[in-house]
């Protein structure tokens, strides 16, 4: 992974101005995406993860929200693109979809119209020439009779059917990157499996990297290279998945690995994290999480930085002596 | 929509217009006052003359009567002659109608043109500057009296400069009627325009919309505007409903003929047969505009039809 990055973030800050005054949402937010890298993002609802997402496309409302930082994309900054410029990034070199295939496709119009704008919006073809491409994304996403779902609307379709469609009208354009918000969480357990070896599949062939935001880190460790951890609006931990599910480095990241169910442990009480996630008004100005940690200490009240620790970039000071449980023991690892 | 859902949506409104016509016919009954007094505006007359001119228009009947024949003549389209012209009330009402549908029209166009573009502009921003004129324009719309937004029009664009003139029948004549009657028009669907496009504007499948890099006026003129048309639609099928039944301030300054002048005149003489001949237009018409507006519900949203 020596080339240049995809996608490199770099103090991605996003603030919500309210009544007067503002409130940071997220903070100092850093990572990359290489090209055709599949990475996650994972974290509680409101920790930040979802924003940081529309954030890049600049789909957050303008008048409420002020983003600072930088997000370079193919040496632009998406942070800041004017309208004009960034209508050509987004669909055609950055895709979304989202958590609810039902609300995210406008009922009003056929799947096919719906692609076909995307193709139209970025191609110089004609209609036919549209339909003939949108009708081969329907069949290439699994959809058995893709002409037949062309003209169809999405009520006439099933909940895993509208999210495959919703991929065909993202993956349609080829873009570079795919970032998908909560895919599957509104999905039955069977169709989700479904999903995600589409995705995996579709980002594979086509060379897309993938931003995977989600809260499931079963869906992380099954499809991503590498996670990155939000708390509170910010990166606490940014790991290979390999390397984070055997030995994360920062008390949340073990926190939620060790409160996800797993077979083996059947009749075992459940490990949770106590505690709330704490309010933008109220955020601590020292460590985040420390409220909730087991491993605090006085000097968790000074500002943590994130730095680098076996691989890992993590931001708790106490990385270097905590030796913190995985979703795995060392021996399943190695099973 | 099938035909026979059609059929059936026409078919149900029968127990609605019997309704309509018999509280009409009763009321219009109820009210104090005798058509032949009336005509006669105080001339005096014997009593058998009397008797012999109530027999002639009818109203000598029992009402159970009057009605039976009112209801059955007007199935083969027969409201019988004016009392007071004793012209057919069919030949005076499609002399009117014209006139009326004219001004229907005209309104109409303005008024959609009008408050589409200030609610979708107000919608798509809402509390900015551009909102709040937009809402302020279609505010006085609506509480300005047409009578007298209409004395102000033909004062200033006809009277002062001459641009348009104040009577006559041609298109031109047109225009400030159109306009007093598409004001107030523009006022109502200009604020529920706002409201359903900003409803629309906050849904995911605008987002996406968005997301696959649509401009910003094909995100509001297709998406949004497709999805917020519903609750307007609704609104403009009843006022165009009641735009048939005569714009009577609107005729009455502009002095247009027209079937509200025709049917005030009417109720103030006690006309039985043109009022009850206006009364089953209008009630056919509103009838026939909400079954076009039930079609076109299925045609804009298709979760509609099943």
């Amino acid at each position: 992974m020596s080339d240049a990055p995809l996608l490199d973030v770099r103090g991605l800050g996003i603030s919500f101005l309210i009544g007067g005054g503002s409130v940071h949402a997220t903070q100092d937010v850093s990572f990359s995406v290489q090209p055709g890298e599949r990475v996650g993002i994972v974290g509680e609802s409101g920790c930040g993860k979802t924003i940081t997402g529309l954030s890049l496309l600049g789909l957050l409302p303008r008048a409420t929200t002020h983003v600072a930082g930088q997000a370079m994309f193919e040496g632009e900054n998406l942070v800041g693109l004017p309208l004009s410029r960034m209508r050509h990034v987004r669909g055609r070199k950055i895709s979304m979809i989202f958590q609810e295939p039902m609300s995210a496709l406008d009922p009003v119009f056929t799947i096919g119209q719906q692609i076909g704008e995307t193709i139209l919006t970025h191609f110089k073809v004609d209609k036919k020439q549209a339909r003939e491409r949108a009708i081969e994304a329907l069949a290439s996403v699994g959809i058995p009779s893709p002409a037949r779902v062309h003209d169809s609307y999405p009520h006439q379709l099933s909940g895993g059917m509208r999210q495959r469609a919703m991929i065909a009208i993202a993956l349609v354009c080829e873009p570079k990157l795919l970032i998908a918000d909560e895919p599957t969480t509104a999905l039955d357990v069977t169709i989700q499996a479904q999903i995600i070896d589409l995705l995996m599949e579709l980002s594979a062939k086509q060379g897309t990297a993938l931003l995977f935001i989600t809260h499931d880190l079963g869906v992380i460790a099954e499809t991503c290279t590498r996670m990155i951890t939000m708390y509170a609006g910010q990166v606490v931990e940014d790991a290979p998945v390999d390397s984070a599910l055997v030995r994360p480095r920062h008390p949340y990241t073990s926190g939620l690995l060790r409160s996800l169910p797993r077979l083996s442990a059947r009749g075992a009480v459940l490990p949770s994290i106590a505690g709330r996630v704490p309010t933008l008004r109220d955020m601590p100005t020292g460590c985040r999480f420390a409220e909730r940690c087991a491993h605090r200490q006085e000097a968790c009240a000074a500002p943590q930085v994130i730095e680098p620790a076996g691989g890992h970039l993590v931001r708790c000071w106490r990385h270097g002596e905590l030796v913190l449980p995985g979703a795995l023991t060392d021996r399943e690892a190695a099973a | 929509m099938s035909a026979r859902a059609i059929l059936g949506r026409l078919l149900g409104v029968i127990p609605t217009l019997l309704i309509t016509w018999t509280f009409v016919f009763g009321a219009m009954r109820l009210v104090p006052g005798d058509p032949v007094l009336l005509m006669l505006q105080g001339t005096p007359i014997s009593d058998s003359a009397m008797e012999a001119a109530r027999a002639k228009l009818g109203v000598d009947r029992p009402l159970v009567v009057q009605y039976a024949s009112f209801l059955a003549n007007a199935a083969v389209g027969d409201f019988g002659d004016s009392f007071r012209s004793r012209q057919p009330v069919t030949k005076l009402i499609a002399a009117e109608f014209p006139k009326t549908l004219e001004l229907a029209l005209g309104g109409f166009l303005v008024g959609v043109v009008l408050g589409t573009t200030l609610g979708v502009m107000a919608g798509v921003r809402p509390n900015g500057w551009v909102d709040t004129l937009c809402m302020t324009t279609a505010l006085v719309g609506l509480s300005l009296p047409s009578f007298w937004i209409g004395m102000i029009l033909i004062q200033v664009f006809a009277t002062q400069l001459g641009w348009v003139p104040v009577l006559g029948s041609g298109w031109d004549a047109l225009i400030l009627p159109s306009i007093t009657v598409g004001l107030f028009l523009a006022g109502g669907l200009a604020r529920l325009t706002r409201n359903s496009i900003i409803e629309v504007m906050g849904q995911d499948y605008i987002r996406t919309a968005r997301a696959k890099g649509l401009t910003t006026v094909r995100v509001v003129a297709k998406h949004a505007m497709r999805n917020a048309m519903i609750p307007p639609l609704t609104l403009l099928g009843i006022q165009f409903a009641l735009l048939i039944g005569g714009a009577v301030v609107t005729e009455t300054v502009f002095a247009r003929p027209g079937i509200g002048k025709l049917l005030v005149q009417a109720v103030l003489e006690k006309d039985f047969p043109v009022v009850q001949g206006i009364v089953v237009l209008t009630t056919g018409v509103y009838v026939l505009i909400n079954v076009l507006i039930d079609i076109a519900y299925g045609i804009i949203d298709p979760r509609v039809q099943e």
